[in-house]
């Protein structure tokens, strides 16, 4: 009987940069972000795929990063949140969520930010509807949404990309 | 009587010499959000240690049993685990919890670990730690526990009755606490009464805000110091430190609590120091960091519930004329197997005891008791939103039941604006707030002039409609003097926060703070305060993020808790900030020649004087001058340091114990809200169609950020009343352990949401402000109200619970006469 792999040699693209690891099979793509690359922007707020604090893009699909495993992003090129703004000037949805208030406590806010981003990449002038089918895969627990809404429709107002 | 003012043209400033420009009252950008949505914060999780293990509990699958083995060998056979900890070992090197309560509820054992039992599902039992989480959870999966079940207790009116299980050895019929609570003459209230309205039973349910980061920590010990450093997210290190240190047999410094960012609170974090103290042992023990990262499961399942409150044999004495004269009830809260904070919330809500209402009689037989559910601790709203519910409850059952309009109801009982500041009947002092003028604004906002159409309209597409009111206070700036009536041996009174703020020698202006806030913008709401009085911009002032227990900042009450920032936090940044101020005049009147600070005066970053705005002094130079230059300085100037610290403590005296009598807050913001629901009365399944919220919390330092948290408390509560529940079965299951099965808003849960305010200065506090952000409750008795007025044509049905789920209304609407058979009414 063949022993089941355990790991493998992946390479993904994040943010422009390419990163090469051995992952354990098992290894959920967040946790791969989060403690193998570092890159901590990308939260988890749940253990169920409800909450969407660890929404990233891959392969220019908006997903939560719980619910797939590292190994599966296997040659994607994957968005996080610290890709938004590479030369440190704000991209319209992150100055709009400063302008708007759409941020308390910011745990939400890097996944809610991709989310907004993969819309406005798809669709330049959403509705009010579609930007809250957009984001209703992200729990917010602090602002009730309302100056969510309102600053990803002003992004996208403002050009949006 | 203190100055109330809708929507002012300019912001409301209290001491308008020192605010002009001004940047009290307009929305500065916060200065939070450029790390925050570039993913550059730091939360607990992502700190790293070289070397850190990650841990894993394992926890009670049942609700109540003896340990009767534990085995840990096979799991410390795994490769990458470093060790672990059971209850035994946590038995033998620390001392059981400080408890707040006097016996018998303050003899009950409560150790970071069950000892010898479990009381609730998801108890921790064993701690894993590992190189990574896989291998801790791995490893925990082959911990063996061998448990004997126990007869489970979850009704909290059974708990206390003869016969019904025992949780702990210590506390005789499940009863933490009891106490009586009478204030006016309830008998000549009743005597006088022309009606008497009574409910059996009013029923308050268990959620919590459910922050969306989850507690944690990352723990180092240092084996030459004998010193912890906590990063965490715990909310109120004044708290935990006190709680800990005497557990851990160490003193109050030899534990470090360091946080920068914290996503979200509400309260849910303020009693990790259970599990923190299970850190600290396993760091000592193992000589490595370990990193605690609860999960979404074990923080439904196990953390920390708000209180589940039940309300019994309710009377209320009411005029003819609809003069509601008091009420008297038991009450019994349900705080789950532990206390860690409770009995506190037995006494809490007295803070409110007659809500908005002129109610001057009130008798409360008040118990709590414990059962095998999750503990209970502080939750946004704490302890009054249960209280507050209650009275919103009482009001709109009174005036259906008395044929009385909801609106004129409340006009005629609400404490009115002229009568503040006004002295409750239990001796609190509403400082300021005018409750009318809230609703008129509130009913402004769901346009009730054109409801009756609405209705009409409603029922033209075979729905039901309905319009509530919810009143509610949100009590802030606590005096914890209140703590002595629940247990007279408590050494407890007052509040205090302390902020430092120092120019140093490049004239940077540095702020510490001794709070910790988890998305209150504490940094941009100083930052205001500090540039105001130094005449800089808010760029100009670096508040230093987050929360560090050695920087000279921290005091016994220090933490983000209890409505109070406002009050207490910018208290002490505004008197750092005077003494700053001063100290950097005297300087400028010495370097520049002036005969007194009179002469002198701050503008642009620089001191000047007064007759010659040319003849300035940057703070550059000031700063380079006391900390690097100072042998110019005249021999008197050389005390002056230019980093001053200030404790604000708040006018609290102490409360009258036996009477149960004395001013538990300081200040007291006040909602009004207002909410139109559509009712299907085939399925039960609601809509919320309209809802305003209004807040009154005084002068508002950044008016965008209050209205952020107005929404915010108002999102958390309508999902406390539509779907949110900690929902048990009889063996102590919680069978909503998760985001899967508790549903909390998303966004196309929420209705179309407007917001106003009314600005009543508190004449207490040092900037008019009063503390804000826990005024949500209001929204759960609204949509009650909502519900009860909808249902009003079909049975008339009282809606008796704060959970109104779809299937809830529609067992209202099949079986009316249930809840019906709750109430009655007497007719002298």
């Amino acid at each position: 009987m063949t022993e089941p792999v355990r790991g493998l040699r992946i390479a993904v693209d994040v943010n422009g940069e390419r990163h090469e690891r051995d992952v354990e099979a098992r290894r959920l793509l967040v946790h791969f972000l989060r403690d193998d690359l570092d890159l901590t922007g990308t939260h988890v707020g749940c253990d169920t795929g409800n909450c969407g604090a660890c929404t990233v893009i891959v392969d220019g699909v908006a997903l939560k990063s719980c619910m797939m495993l590292a190994v599966q992003a296997d040659g994607s090129r994957i968005e996080t949140v610290e890709g938004l703004a590479p030369d440190g000037e704000l991209h319209p949805l992150q100055q709009a969520f400063s302008s708007f208030h759409a941020l308390q406590c910011g745990y939400c806010t890097p996944g809610m930010l991709m989310s907004a981003k993969h819309l406005l990449d798809n669709n330049p002038e959403p509705t009010e509807g579609e930007i809250r089918r957009a984001i209703q895969g992200n729990i917010c627990r602090c602002t009730g949404y309302v100056n969510i809404v309102e600053a990803i429709a002003s992004a996208a107002k403002g050009g949006g990309k | 009587m203190s100055e109330t003012t809708v929507t002012p043209d300019r912001p409301v400033t209290v001491e308008e010499t020192e605010t002009a420009p001004g940047f009290i009252g307009v929305n500065v950008p916060r200065k939070e959000d450029r790390r925050l949505v570039q993913g550059e914060g730091v939360f607990v999780d992502d700190i790293k240690r070289h070397g850190m293990a990650y841990v894993h509990f394992v926890r009670s699958p049942y609700a109540h049993a003896a340990i009767t083995r534990i085995d840990v060998s096979k799991a410390m056979e795994i490769d990458g685990v470093y060790g672990t900890l059971i209850g035994e070992e946590v038995a033998a090197e620390t001392d059981p919890f400080f408890q707040i309560a006097p016996p018998p509820g303050g003899d009950l054992k409560d150790y970071a670990l069950a000892v010898g039992k479990v009381r609730h599902v998801g108890e921790p039992v064993v701690a894993v730690a590992a190189a990574t989480r896989e291998l801790a959870r791995d490893a925990a999966e082959l911990v063996e526990v061998d448990y004997e079940p126990l007869e489970t207790i979850v009704d909290p009116e059974r708990a206390s009755e003869p016969g019904a299980p025992q949780l702990h050895d210590e506390v005789p019929n499940n009863t933490i606490w009891q106490g009586n609570f009478d204030y006016g003459d309830y008998d000549a209230a009743l005597a006088e009464a022309d009606k008497v309205v009574r409910i059996k039973k009013l029923h308050f349910h268990r959620f919590s805000s459910t922050p969306l980061e989850t507690s944690g920590a990352v723990v180092e010990y240092n084996r030459g110091t004998g010193q912890w450093t906590l990063h965490s997210n715990n909310q109120f290190p004044g708290f935990a430190i006190i709680m800990m240190a005497p557990a851990l047999r160490v003193g109050m410094d030899k534990l470090r609590f360091v946080s920068q960012d914290i996503g979200g609170g509400f309260g849910n974090k303020i009693c990790t120091h259970v599990q923190l103290v299970a850190m600290c042992l396993l760091a000592r023990k193992l000589n490595r960091a370990v990193n605690w990262t609860e999960w979404r499961t074990d923080q439904h399942t196990a953390n920390s519930h708000g209180n589940e409150r039940v309300f019994l044999d309710v009377e209320v004495p009411v005029k003819a004329d609809g003069t509601l004269l008091g009420f008297k009830a038991r009450m019994i809260d349900d705080a789950g197997a532990y206390i860690r904070y409770e009995p506190l919330g037995c006494i809490i809500w007295a803070q409110v005891t007659p809500g908005v209402y002129r109610w001057r009689h009130i008798r409360v037989d008040f118990k709590q008791v414990c059962s095998n559910k999750s503990p209970c601790g502080p939750n946004r709203g704490y302890s009054r939103m249960q209280h507050l519910w209650f009275t919103e409850r009482v009001i709109d059952i009174v005036a259906q039941e008395l044929g009385l309009d909801p609106v004129e109801i409340r006009k005629k009982n609400y404490i009115r604006a002229d009568e503040m500041p006004y002295e409750t009947p239990n001796g609190c002092v509403y400082d300021s707030g005018d409750y009318e003028r809230c609703l008129d604004e509130a009913l402004k906002l769901i346009d009730y002039g054109s409801i009756e159409e609405k209705r009409r309209d409603a029922e033209s597409r075979g729905k039901l409609l309905g319009v509530g009111i919810g009143s509610t206070l949100d009590s802030g700036t606590n005096n914890f003097g209140q703590s002595t009536l629940v247990n007279p041996e408590l050494q407890f009174s007052g509040n205090n926060e302390v902020a430092t703020v120092k120019l140093d020698i490049f004239g940077e202006i540095v702020v510490t703070l001794g709070t910790t806030p988890q998305g209150q913008s504490h940094e941009t709401t100083a930052a205001q305060v500090v540039s105001d009085m130094l005449k800089v911009s808010p760029d100009d002032v670096n508040v230093r993020a987050g929360h560090d227990s050695y920087w000279n900042s921290h005091a016994g009450f220090s933490g983000t808790y209890a409505s109070q920032f406002a009050v207490t936090g910018l208290g002490a940044v505004k008197g750092a900030t005077e003494m700053l101020r001063e100290q950097i005049l005297k300087i400028g009147a010495a370097v520049l020649g002036a005969e007194s600070t009179d002469e002198v005066e701050l503008a642009d970053g620089t001191v000047r004087r007064k007759d010659n705005p040319e003849a300035a002094l940057p703070f550059m130079a000031c700063g380079a001058i006391v900390n690097a230059n100072n042998a110019v300085l005249p021999l008197e100037l050389r005390d002056i340091t230019l980093n001053c610290r200030y404790v604000y403590v708040p006018p609290h005296q102490l409360p009258d114990k036996e009477r149960k009598y004395g001013n538990l807050t300081l200040t007291y913001a006040n909602q009004i809200h207002a909410c139109v629901v559509e009712v299907d009365p085939e399925t039960g399944v609601y809509d919320i169609v309209e809802y305003g919220a209004v807040d009154d919390c005084g002068v508002r330092i950044n008016p965008q950020i209050v209205e952020g948290q107005v929404q915010g408390a108002t999102a958390q509560s309508i999902g406390a009343a539509t779907h949110e529940t900690f929902v048990y079965d009889e063996d102590g299951n919680l069978l909503t352990p998760n985001f899967y099965d508790y549903h909390v808003p998303h966004a196309l849960d929420m209705p179309p949401m407007k917001t106003a305010y009314v600005e009543s200065a508190s004449p207490f506090t040092p900037l008019g402000a009063k503390g804000m952000g826990e005024g949500g409750g209001a929204g759960l008795s609204a949509v009650a109200a909502a519900l009860q007025d909808a249902l009003r044509g079909s049975g008339k049905p009282i809606v008796t619970t704060s959970s109104n789920p779809y299937h809830r209304v529609w067992e209202l609407l099949q079986k009316p006469e249930e809840s019906r058979q709750l109430v009655e009414v007497e007719e002298r």
